[in-house]
């Protein structure tokens, strides 16, 4: 199974997450979220590109937990709440949002 | 003969029993947690360093970077990569392999 | 879930990459601290090993798993009590160690750091102290 970007087929896994992280680019963000139904803004993107300089400085995604407290020490108070985030991403904001940064599944995720 | 281990020598005594068998002339590769034997100022590091005085010690590069180590190694052990891994085997007419 | 907090302790005795126990019980770990538990970490003998600094594992194929115990801290793990005693054996200082931190809220997330040395007779009061005692 694989997902079209500009013409390119990326491998993912049978939930559609990407195989390899390097593969990932804005333009594969992009598919990854029509795959999951969301209409991205600037806000999605914010969430996504934290998750990947998380990723790429802990070698993890974090638990939404952790998600929800890191973001709201980064982009304020406001933003750092399940709610602004389910907002977001409906159905789960560390699986979603994870899928559509190119991240594996995080550990424990709900 | 080339003596290999890849147990660190602070949990199993694999290197001990290593060090006690091999032949003056022969020589000694550290790969995986063997690598931690080469360790400078460890409490196993004398023991090593007296007997390089009659065998050769040496210690797989990939395996010393990947522990973080590469600064701590004994002088006088020689690191080497894999194409010297493989090397050290066709030269050594026998391989004891000490897991 | 239960409002319950118990006090777990991970006791880490071994290598990082020989064997698959430190990146188990990691994973263990992040699991049971996303769940708010007082989760708290022993290394100990070669379990000292899992937290050196300078790790490159580019060469040896696997993946390197020492950046993730920088992420404990967000997980509210505060205490990373390493045995001063394997230390010295293995020739290492805490200056070859990570440099481990959390952030404390309440502080305006002052950092502090996490890597506490303790001494064999300390150890013996941390396992006892811990409502559970996880060993790797």
């Amino acid at each position: 199974m694989g997902l079209m970007v500009e013409g390119k087929e990326l491998d993912t896994d049978e939930e559609g997450y990407l195989l390899d992280l390097n593969d990932w680019t804005r333009a594969a963000g992009a598919e990854l979220a029509k795959t999951e139904s969301l209409e991205m803004t600037d806000s999605h993107w914010e969430v996504i590109d934290f998750l990947r300089e998380y990723y790429d400085e802990y070698q993890i995604a974090p638990a939404v937990r952790v998600l929800t407290k890191a973001i709201g020490k980064k982009l304020g108070k406001d933003k750092g709440n399940s709610k602004y985030l389910y907002e977001l991403f409906p159905y789960g904001p560390a699986k979603q949002a994870c899928k559509v940064a190119g991240l594996p599944k995080p550990t424990g995720c709900i | 003969m080339l003596h290999i281990v890849n147990k660190s020598p602070f949990d199993k005594n694999s290197l001990e029993s290593c060090l006690s068998c091999a032949q003056d002339g022969s020589a000694v590769l550290l790969y995986e947690d063997g690598v931690y034997g080469a360790i400078k100022g460890s409490a196993y590091a004398e023991r090593l360093q007296s007997a390089m005085s009659n065998i050769t010690v040496y210690a797989l590069e990939p395996d010393v970077k990947a522990r973080g180590i590469a600064d701590k190694v004994i002088d006088g052990i020689k690191l080497v990569d894999y194409n010297g891994f493989v090397e050290l085997t066709a030269e050594k007419e026998a391989v004891n392999s000490w897991l | 879930m239960s409002s319950v907090i118990k006090q777990f302790l991970y006791v880490n005795r071994k290598a990082p990459y020989g064997t698959v126990y430190a990146l188990e019980s990691l994973e263990v770990v992040l699991i049971g601290a996303a769940f708010e538990q007082d989760v708290r970490l022993l290394f100990m003998d070669d379990g000292v090993f899992q937290i050196t600094k300078g790790q490159d594992t580019a060469d040896i194929g696997m993946k390197n798993f020492s950046p993730t115990y920088g992420a404990l801290g967000d997980y509210d793990v505060k205490y990373m009590y390493v045995c001063k005693q394997s230390l010295e054996e293995r020739g290492l200082t805490v200056d070859d160690l990570l440099d481990l931190k959390w952030e404390d809220e309440d502080e305006d997330w002052a950092e502090k750091d996490s890597i506490i040395l303790v001494d064999r007779e300390e150890m013996k009061s941390l396992m006892t102290d811990a409502d559970v005692v996880l060993s790797f």
